[in-house]
């Protein structure tokens, strides 16, 4: 379970967080969706530790994260698969490597042949050619790139899966196809996933639950259909945007 | 006019402070970092041997070439310098004793301030916009023992080897070049360079050479991984990195000159 409470974050004069109070309950997917720049990447990276808050709780698996010495931060960390914005793909490595560094487990990480095995099986998962792990990132399009980042985040066989705008500058096809393996990847895997997202079709598509950042604050929590229902106006301007979008009623 | 030209100064005497004190604390938590990462050899082991391997033999070349124009440069001015009542082996000593004590160690430092410390500050900020960093966090693993302690380890092993190295080239470019200029027969040379010599001025080159690797290594790694706004701020830190090192070796150089030759 990730909980915040009452989590402050703010750069220089800038309040970018301003109080979040957010849940995610075990084995859902929670969209978390806000308009650009609202600091939606910046709430994700606190849960992982990436980034300290000023003030505020976070707790994941009971433990809380900024309290954590070195050592179990780094433990708490191998539980948790983080899909960054634009791959992150370490690119002076091939494929097969940069999705070797998601096995967290020291002992399974120096078992070359459990590698070889547990990263076509991750590959596999994520829809790419066998063939993609002897490639470069700079040879893969942004959305292979992404599926590696996914292969990446699942190979240490996390308990929870973040990802930070994973449909973000992809053509609505590919988008479908990522909003697709998110979904595919929670299911198989019985995962507890966070996404970020300000696309409202794929969220509403992938989540169990939702989540309306904006302002610095969670506005509104719940369910697809509580979403629809809402009358406030903050929700209201943010699903409208996509409602008037055709391709969202299909 | 003068309150507001005394509030200008203080509010950039306030911002040099606050930024100064910002980077003492940064780089003691860097530091700190990255001497708890030496424990964990398996990671930084096989990637020093490859950062080793790259810096020697991707900076021999220009190593040997430019300490050998050094060498041949002030065996001419010796040359030039010479009115005939001072001994001919003494160029011998001016020779070797300049390329060892000075030449050597800071010229290699310099050039590989230039090199390395650009390379590896601009590898490093460009991990640290693009999340490379990030995401090595983001999977357990410590950013130190996996990019920082492979390159000042390896800095710290290769640039006295290539200094030695520059030393021997310098010399041995000196020791021809004089004989194009001055009538100095390879035992007038050899005389010189063996009379004045004391063992203690290699330790000192080698010294040098071990604390120059430590700046040049250790600043243009912080500086990486403190990069921040993109692709402008990679080729701020990597300017930063090349001008901060520089800068220190000289003043290092003066320091250790005092410490270890003046006592």
């Amino acid at each position: 379970m990730i909980e915040l409470h009452g989590v402050h974050k703010r750069f220089g004069k800038q309040v970018v967080l301003n109080g979040v109070d957010f849940e995610v309950r075990e084995g859902e997917t929670v969209a978390l969706m806000g308009p650009s720049g609202t600091g939606k990447s910046v709430l994700l990276k606190t849960v992982i530790g990436l980034i300290r808050p000023d003030s505020g709780t976070i707790i994941v698996d009971g433990k809380n994260v900024n309290r954590l010495k070195r050592k179990e931060l780094s433990a708490l960390r191998s539980n948790i698969g983080y899909v960054f914005q634009n791959g992150a793909l370490f690119d002076s490595m091939t494929v097969f490597e940069n999705v070797r560094l998601g096995i967290t487990d020291e002992d399974k990480y120096r078992d070359l042949e459990y590698c070889r095995q547990r990263i076509a099986e991750c590959i596999r998962l994520v829809n790419l050619p066998a063939d993609t792990i002897e490639k470069y990132p700079a040879q893969l399009s942004g959305g292979m790139r992404k599926r590696v980042g996914i292969a990446r985040a699942i190979a240490g066989s996390p308990k929870y899966l973040l990802y930070d705008e994973p449909t973000s500058g992809l053509d609505p096809v590919n988008a479908d196809i990522i909003d697709g393996l998110v979904q595919r990847l929670d299911d198989e895997l019985g995962v507890t996933s966070v996404m970020v997202t300000h696309d409202v079709r794929g969220a509403f598509r992938v989540a169990d639950r939702l989540a309306l950042l904006s302002d610095g604050r969670i506005v509104m929590q719940g369910t697809p259909r509580e979403f629809l229902d809402s009358t406030n106006p903050k929700v209201r301007e943010f699903l409208e945007r996509d409602f008037d979008n055709p391709s969202f009623a299909a | 006019m003068a309150a507001s030209t005394t509030f200008d100064i203080r509010q950039i005497t306030g911002r040099f402070v606050l930024e100064g004190a910002s980077h003492v604390g940064r780089l003691t938590y860097f530091m700190a970092d990255t001497i708890r990462g030496l424990s964990e050899v398996r990671i930084w082991w096989p990637r020093m041997l490859e950062e080793a391997w790259n810096i020697g033999a991707g900076s021999l070349f220009i190593v040997l070439l430019i300490s050998a124009f050094a060498g041949a440069v002030t065996a001419l001015q010796t040359g030039y310098q010479f009115t005939g009542s001072i001994p001919y082996y003494v160029v011998g000593t001016l020779v070797v004793s300049s390329i060892i004590l000075e030449l050597g160690p800071v010229l290699t430092a310099l050039i590989l301030a230039g090199r390395i410390g650009a390379r590896y500050a601009a590898e490093l900020g460009t991990m640290r916009v693009t999340e490379q960093i990030d995401a090595l966090e983001s999977l357990g693993r410590s950013p130190a023992s996996h990019l920082v302690i492979p390159r000042v380890l390896a800095g710290l092993i290769m640039i006295p080897a290539l200094t030695i190295l520059a030393n021997l080239s310098g010399i041995a470019s000196g020791w021809i070049s004089v004989k194009a200029v001055l009538p100095v027969t390879d035992a007038d040379f050899i005389y010189g360079a063996q009379y004045y010599w004391r063992p203690w001025d290699a330790y000192y080159s080698v010294i040098k050479a071990f604390f120059f690797a430590g700046s040049i290594t250790i600043i243009s790694c912080y500086m990486g991984f403190n990069t921040q706004q993109g692709a402008e701020g990679v080729g701020k830190s990597t300017t930063t990195a090349v001008v901060a090192s520089s800068v220190l070796i000289l003043v290092l150089d003066t320091v250790l000159t005092r410490l270890l030759l003046n006592q």
